[in-house]
């Protein structure tokens, strides 16, 4: 028994899943091209004399300013799925016109930065208009481009060499960009940092910025979603423009000169920084951080191996398999980050299931076997597909939910004639009607709503509060499952699980963790909190009659609780029903002041031990296909009615299973009991003996309508 | 307007060159005469083999950056060893197993280890150059070795008035058109460019394919550079530095064979060379200089490319994602 201790011990607290849900981070991303900075880091300071000396450092930020701008647009432009070539050829352009707007013509700082913008506007606004509206292919106009902004520079160059290597500007604001500090750091690299931070706010926190990555990551759906695809590419390059001349800006600024071979392969270095810190090609992943770190990474090699004195060939040797190593990792991680993520992510613990109460027949226990539910009739019979839950109102109309997205109402008293009583966009999970007639309803995959008697429908929450240290953010709803609604209003519901998608909800099982929550909803604030954390696949809720406490099933936890929200017990709970055969689901109220609850499977001894070895499933998910894992049986019907002590005092049994494999729902109403299965075609009905059939249930909670 | 005239870019450009022909010949007096336009295709069957070397593996949905590079280095390193004393055929022998393990390297990288062609040529580019400037030689001016009559027949010879050059680009040319249309790697390489994964589950060697395409547009490289060579007595590395693969680039799509793929063959090579051999012979002899040269030439390029897609717009719906 000490091994089990031991195992115990470590799944408690060593949090395995912790793992997955890192990979899944989108910043992960990163991690790679920042192991590799850091590499880079300390390999060069190590080798290079006076790496980390203040003189040192302050020159590499006034280069990588300039070179930060270049890399910045060209990842902007990359990050909308297009190229540009052109980088270097514009930065040329900018340089240029800065120098002769200083140096020759004294147009004065304020003047010739506008000048340069400008110059970059117009420049990008060649290859926007060419590329965006016109629909050019990118990598071949800006390989163009790059040819014609080149030949300008030389045409123009020559005119003004003189007048560019005897002017002297006259300006302090051109000497501070160029060589001065502000508190003790340069200028320049001010700007890039101002940049840098504001681009990281447009394209993560806005939706110029959202949109630009839509349409790089897909461009077709993109356009079907209404963006204006071509006006947004346009003014990528428009931007790349502007980021470029100002590189030069900085950079006139900071030498004073400009020669023949400024800015000469500087697309090459560019696309290296681009690629190195992590932004894709093909567009719609990338970010300001992984151009920082790719810039950094390339301007460290490149100047750590100029000081080292390498000879210019073995640079472009090392800058080369640089190149090539990192769009490798780039695309083996790219390929085979969701392999590992799917390897890593069930993350299984451990957890010891009581002994289960027998169900033998003729055993004496309350959960043995029988057929009652054999002969039950039904209702849309092939039209119904997936009820997981259904509620008759005061009018003895069926409200129920199908996997199309639909609360379907079924018509008192046959319920041969229905309608669609409202689209909701996703299946129900759970309902409730309140004291106005309103149909309240969990909603998988998008949360708590309400649907009105004039079919208005209404979101009441799809988020709560973030949970303290939880690594992805948790705060919105996934599977929100079952409700109930406290006397005061006040809606209890239940998420069954935070770590896996609704059509996923069998793999919760193999975890066996606590990923589902009770989280409470207040219709005076119109805010969600989390009132219990931590419960393994809890699922139907049902008020007790007290007003102050409600009942709850854990599914995979094969536990019924109560829970006091309200009184004197206010925040504890107690365990109902430990040791049951079965995955209990939806929890009713029974017209004799006791409570239905409908298991949606039956336990099983093998699986109940693999329950106790977390490392054998943990196994099995990472090696076998998920259509050979181990689930929970889901083929056997039961329901049981209980009361607030746990005892239980009745079990009605589909053995055959032909009509109801798996319930998941159970609703009394005026003598008869409604049982829905997320699975099944239809809602089966049994008529309960000796219930009072004029019961209904909305009355028990709001009062008969006068 | 059902108009039957449906214009490719090949059109396009074929149009453009024999408006720029036509243009040429009654501005120009000394234009169109023999020995003008045998001087004009002279001066691009190098360009043209280059091309063609470029075509065939953009073709197979790849491209081939360090084309320039491996050229420069392998024929220069040739140069080097048949100074120091090797015969200059197995000098050369030396330099095509260069070129044919880059290319292999490059396949490998390409084809198995997935990484995408455009970056891994930019890189090849620099690390082979980066080899030869390290390992093969220091000068960058390597001159060909005095006394191979033969080798010098290579580039500066002529055949009944036809300089050698030219005879080398049309029998290059002829080859690739016959590989790429007869042989059944040539239609591999076709439907390994339009669909690999189609090509792949249909039982098409792929990645074997992919290799090839880079050992032989390597080799095709190399025999540009020998003819280059040949022409001028020695091969000047620092050609690596210039802009002369945007121009093989430039050629090769503007003659319109797609980016991505599947699309085109040796008659769109002839037609980009063309336009572009126009282009310069009629600025050289107009005097205008090399800067301005380059502009003229890369707003034409600009026009060309502007006029293709406004005659086949690409449409939002089918365009491929991540076919930059």
């Amino acid at each position: 028994m000490l091994k089990e201790d031991l195992i115990r011990l470590r799944y408690k607290y060593v949090p395995d899943h912790i793992v997955g849900e890192l990979l899944a981070k989108r910043w992960m991303d990163n991690a790679i091209p920042f192991a590799a900075l850091i590499i880079a880091i300390v390999i060069f300071g190590s080798l290079v004399p006076g790496f980390f000396s203040w003189g040192n450092l302050a020159d590499y930020s006034r280069q990588f300013a300039e070179l930060g701008l270049v890399v910045l647009a060209l990842a902007i432009v990359m990050l909308s799925g297009g190229i540009d070539l052109s980088v270097g050829s514009t930065f040329a352009l900018g340089v240029l016109l800065s120098i002769i707007g200083m140096n020759a013509l004294d147009w004065g700082f304020g003047l010739t930065l506008v000048a340069v913008i400008g110059l970059g506007v117009v420049l990008g606004a060649i290859n926007g208009v060419l590329i965006g509206y016109l629909r050019l292919r990118a990598f071949l106009t800006t390989l163009v481009t790059l040819i014609t902004f080149r030949s300008i520079y030389d045409l123009v160059y020559p005119n003004f060499s003189t007048a560019i290597a005897t002017g002297m500007p006259d300006s302090p604001m051109w000497d501070l960009l160029g060589y001065g500090d502000l508190f003790g750091i340069p200028a320049s690299f001010y700007v890039i940092v101002v940049v840098a931070a504001a681009w990281h706010i447009v394209l993560s926190r806005m939706r110029p910025g959202w949109r630009l990555t839509a349409v790089g990551g897909a461009r077709r759906s993109a356009h079907n979603a209404g963006i204006n695809v071509r006006r947004t590419v346009c003014i990528t390059y428009i931007w790349s423009g502007v980021l470029c001349t100002l590189a030069g800006f900085l950079n006139a600024a900071r030498l004073s000169t400009a020669g023949t071979d400024v800015g000469i392969g500087l697309e090459i270095a560019a696309l290296t920084a681009v690629v190195l810190g992590g932004n894709s090609l093909g567009g719609g992943r990338g970010s300001v951080a992984k151009a920082v770190i790719g810039t950094i990474i390339v301007l460290i090699l490149t100047n750590g191996l100029i000081s080292l004195s390498v000879p210019g060939p073995v640079n472009s040797l090392v800058l080369g398999s640089v190149l090539i190593s990192a769009v490798f990792v780039d695309v083996r991680w790219m390929k085979n980050r969701h392999k590992l993520l799917n390897k890593v992510y069930v993350s299984p613990t451990y957890y010891k299931l009581p002994q289960a109460q027998s169900t033998k027949p003729g055993s004496g226990s309350p959960y043995a076997l029988n057929d009652k539910l054999k002969d039950v009739g039904a209702i849309g019979l092939g039209v119904i597909e997936g009820a997981e839950d259904m509620i008759l109102d005061r009018n003895d109309n069926l409200y129920c939910g199908n996997r199309h997205g639909d609360i379907m109402r079924w018509f008192a008293p046959d319920y041969t004639r229905h309608e669609i009583f409202a689209h909701v966009g996703g299946q129900p999970l759970g309902f409730a009607i309140d004291k106005d007639d309103n149909i309240n309803v969990c909603i998988g995959g998008m949360g708590l709503y309400k649907v009105t008697q004039d079919r208005e429908i209404i979101k009441l929450s799809d988020e709560t509060n973030r949970s303290l240290f939880s690594v992805v953010d948790d705060s919105r709803l996934r599977l929100a499952d079952d409700l109930d609604i406290a006397p005061d209003g006040r809606i209890f519901f239940s998420e069954a699980t935070t770590r896996f998608e609704m059509h996923e909800w069998p793999v919760d099982a193999l975890e066996s963790r606590g990923n589902g929550r009770i989280i409470c909803y207040d219709p005076k604030t119109g805010k969600s909190h989390t009132e219990i954390p931590n419960l393994i696949f809890p699922n139907g809720i049902c008020m007790c009659h007290d007003g102050q406490s409600l009942l709850f099933a854990e599914t995979w936890g094969c536990t019924v609780q109560r829970y006091w929200f309200d009184g004197p017990k206010k925040g504890q709970s107690e365990v109902l029903i430990a040791d049951a055969p079965g995955y209990p689901d939806n929890i009713n109220r029974a017209s004799d002041g006791t409570y239905w609850l409908a298991f949606v499977g039956m336990r099983s001894p093998a699986l109940d031990l693999a329950l106790t070895m977390p490392g054998f499933r943990r196994r099995m998910a990472r090696r076998c296909a998920p259509d050979a894992w181990m689930y929970p049986n889901l083929n056997t019907g039961l329901v049981i009615k209980f009361n607030e002590k746990g005892e239980v005092l009745e079990s009605l049994w589909d053995l055959g299973g032909q009509k109801h494999p798996m319930i998941t729902s159970i609703r009394e109403h005026k003598g008869v009991l409604y049982l829905g299965g997320i699975y099944n075609n239809r809602i089966g009905t049994y008529q309960i003996p000796g219930a009072d059939p004029n019961w209904c249930a909305v009355d028990t909670y709001w009062g008969a309508k006068a | 307007m059902a108009t039957k005239l449906k214009l490719t870019q090949e059109g396009v450009v074929f149009v453009l060159a024999a408006l720029l022909f036509v243009g040429f010949s009654l501005v120009l007096d000394r234009f169109l005469t023999v020995g003008n336009i045998i001087a004009l295709v002279q001066s691009v069957s190098i360009l043209g083999i280059l091309s063609l070397g470029m075509a065939f593996v953009v073709i197979g949905r790849g491209i081939d950056l360090a084309m320039v590079a491996t050229m420069v280095v392998a024929v220069a390193w040739g140069l080097v060893l048949s100074r120091s004393g090797l015969p200059l055929g197995a000098a050369l022998l030396l330099g095509a197993g260069f070129v044919v393990l880059i290319g292999i390297l490059t396949g490998i990288i390409v084809a198995y280890a997935e990484i995408p062609a455009i970056f891994t040529t930019l890189a090849m580019g620099s690390i082979v150059y980066g080899i030869g400037r390290t390992f093969f030689f220091q000068i960058d001016v390597q001159n060909t070795p005095v006394g191979y009559a033969w080798f010098d027949f290579l580039g500066r010879g002529t055949m009944g008035g036809v300089p050698v050059p030219v005879f080398a680009f049309a029998c290059v040319a002829l080859v690739v058109f016959l590989m790429l249309r007869y042989t059944r790697f040539g239609r591999f390489v076709y439907a390994t460019g339009d669909n690999p994964l189609a090509a792949r589950v249909t039982g098409v060697p792929t990645r074997v394919v992919m290799v090839a395409q880079y050992v032989i547009t390597g080799l095709i490289a190399y025999l540009a550079g020998i003819v280059m060579a040949a022409n001028v007595s020695g091969m000047n590395t620092r050609i690596y530095n210039s802009t002369m693969i945007y121009d093989v680039l430039l050629v090769v799509v503007l003659g319109g064979i797609g980016l991505s793929g599947g699309r085109g063959g040796v008659r769109n090579v002839l037609v980009g060379t063309a336009l572009v051999g126009i282009l310069l012979n009629g600025m050289t002899i107009l005097n205008i200089g090399y800067t301005a040269q380059n502009l003229i030439k890369s707003v034409i390029l600009l026009g060309a490319i502007v006029i293709d897609t406004l005659i086949n717009p690409r449409d939002e719906q089918t365009a491929q994602q991540g076919d930059i």
